[in-house]
């Protein structure tokens, strides 16, 4: 097992490089002179040749590439070409938002989703499956942007209630926390749950039709019993592999709900330094969250295997 | 196809789904004959109005009427949709196809470049892209396209590599045939299904992508009559004007779900643990 973990890390290094090398790239072939982005069309020659100078652009793309990537594999991002701030502390701050965010929203969707599959597969092709179906092609098919806005809408329209805006952070105040992150995190879970939901109905009922179901139901055992402790939990994996993509599409689903609900996120700091054209940011940034994507698919791997002894990583 | 047509009839939230997803063809290819005036023409004595005879789904803060943009929208969304997932399709079909067949160290080139993109969330991906491209229709395609190309590489790798264990390719390639011929002719008809069902998929996450993108101001222009657009230029008074949202949020929602409904259909039909 730890063989295999420290292998897959090992396949991490090329990818990951491969992602800093693409996205350094991009950044160094959108068209225009970033520096005159930044200073304005009247900033003096001298005032421009100085920020390329302070920023490396001046140099030849491969020595920005290694003078970035070796201060990134030493901890330093660099700074800000906007405002001058340190990358990696800005990201790490903003990171915890973003990542409260996808746990609630996560939970929210579990919550929803795992009970309404399972009934939806225990009572097959009756009106209860149906409407669970319908509801979870619902819940994929409403863009998160367009719920986020109507709820906002409504909640204004009929509750004369808004969300509160700014941010506290949960250990300050938590009520407030909380407040602030349950409208964005129903939106997200909404999302997350269809899919979740769909296949949770699917793998449940391709375990209710196995034989040592049907041994176990042979026995005497509940029906309750044999749904939650056999059927869900030999269910779990695929339903873990859907949760795992779930929470990496959330981390970038986050960009336009945290742009909605006015929230200092990693979303946020990426697309406003894309629009700004704030180099370091964004590949400080999507370094970070691929970084976070991939190893999060490397956990639900590992857990796999804990769920179900069977599968052996070599 | 017969019998895919007689699998379909028997799944009714298939043919509705099927139904839906004709009349936003026809919508689209009808447009102009559809909509009552022209989705850019301003009637400047009747901003911000809300549904009436003369502009049933009111109009917007230029005096637009919002049927008529929602119809050529429907266009907008429509050629995003096959566009990018033909550019995302066609190129995942050739890599998955070479990288399925060849598989050793072309495979290994292919599916690591195909890693690096997957490590990226899709709308933060295709963010990425549009920012070099310029925000604009046929940039917003390109974008979208190359962030589907890696997951119609992994289906049809998938596929091939289970189609090529058969004996039927390992007696055409004992004899001699070509490795494009065996490809052409014996692999690609015998990896259509899952293909299809990807393609069904990809439309819907395609339509929805375009929105996003240009919801955030990255993808299509105003004035064009894009869904996303019309979302976000209405969030700013939705409380004072809530048909400028709401009835562009209806078609992104319906034709996504029919394109939902369908898929999940033709996943089920074309399925063979399913027959």
């Amino acid at each position: 097992m730890y063989a295999y973990i420290m292998r897959r890390l090992l396949l991490l290094i090329p990818v990951l490089f491969g992602v800093s090398v693409f996205i350094f790239v991009i950044m160094r072939i959108v068209p225009g002179d970033v520096a005159m982005t930044i200073l304005g069309t009247d900033a003096t020659p001298e005032s421009l040749a100085q920020l390329r100078k302070d920023f490396g652009l001046d140099l030849p793309i491969y020595q920005q590439y290694i003078q970035w990537i070796t201060g990134v594999l030493t901890g330093d991002f660099g700074e800000s070409m906007r405002t001058g701030k340190e990358v990696l502390p800005d990201i790490l701050s903003r990171f915890k938002l973003t990542f409260e965010l996808t746990l609630i929203s996560a939970v929210i969707s579990w919550i929803i989703a795992i009970p309404l599959g399972v009934i939806a597969a225990v009572r097959r092709n009756t009106r209860t499956d149906f409407g669970v179906r319908i509801i979870s092609l619902l819940g994929v098919s409403v863009p998160n942007f367009a719920l986020a806005t109507v709820l906002i809408l409504v909640l204004a329209l009929f509750f004369s209630y808004s969300p509160p805006v700014g941010y506290v952070g949960f250990f300050e105040d938590p009520v407030k926390n909380l407040q602030i992150m349950i409208l964005p995190s129903i939106v997200l879970g909404t999302a997350m749950a269809g899919a979740v939901m769909r296949m949770t109905r699917s793998s449940i009922l391709e375990i209710l039709r196995q034989d040592f179901i049907r041994t176990i139901r042979a026995k005497g055992a509940k029906e309750r019993v044999v749904i939650f402790q056999h059927a869900l939990r030999n269910a779990m994996i695929p339903i873990l592999t859907i949760i795992g993509m779930q929470i990496g599409t959330l981390l970038g689903g986050t960009v336009i709900i945290e742009q909605i609900f006015s929230l200092p996120g990693l979303g946020q700091l990426v697309l406003t330094a894309i629009t700004q054209r704030d180099f370091t940011v964004v590949q400080g940034a999507v370094l970070f969250i691929a970084f976070v994507f991939v190893m999060i698919n490397l956990l639900v791997d590992i857990i796999y295997s804990y769920l179900d002894p069977r599968i052996t990583y070599k | 196809m017969k019998q895919f047509l007689a699998r379909l009839k028997q799944d009714k939230v298939g043919l509705i789904g099927f139904t839906g997803i004709i009349i936003v063809i026809l919508v689209g290819v009808f447009s102009p004959l559809i909509a009552p005036y022209s989705p850019e023409e301003m009637f400047t004595d009747h901003t911000m109005e809300g549904p009436s005879s003369q502009f049933i789904f009111g109009t917007d803060e230029f005096g637009r009427d919002i049927f008529s943009r929602i119809i050529f929208g429907t266009q907008v969304s429509l050629q995003v949709g096959v566009i990018a997932v033909g550019i995302g399709a066609g190129c995942g079909l050739v890599f998955g196809l070479i990288s399925g067949y060849f598989q050793g160290k072309v495979d290994q080139i292919i599916m690591r470049i195909m890693d690096i993109f997957f490590a990226f969330p899709d709308i933060l991906l295709a963010l990425a892209i549009v920012a070099v491209l310029g925000p604009s229709l046929t940039n917003t395609m390109i974008a979208i396209g190359i962030v589907f190309t890696p997951v119609f590489t992994r289906t049809v790798r998938a596929a091939v590599i289970a189609v090529k264990e058969n004996e039927y390719i390992t007696s055409a390639t004992a004899i001699g045939v070509p490795p494009i011929k065996i490809i052409y002719r014996h692999i690609t008809p015998n990896i259509l299904a899952p293909f299809i069902v990807q393609i069904t998929l990809a439309l819907s996450g395609a339509i929805l992508t375009e929105a996003a993108l240009s919801f955030l101001g990255l993808g299509i222009q105003p004035p064009n009559p894009s869904w996303g657009v019309m979302l976000d230029a209405s969030r700013t008074y939705m409380e004072f004007a809530p048909w400028t949202i709401l009835f562009p949020a209806i078609a992104i929602v319906f034709t996504i779900f029919c394109f939902n409904l369908f898929g999940d259909s033709l996943r089920d039909i074309l399925d063979p643990k399913m027959k």
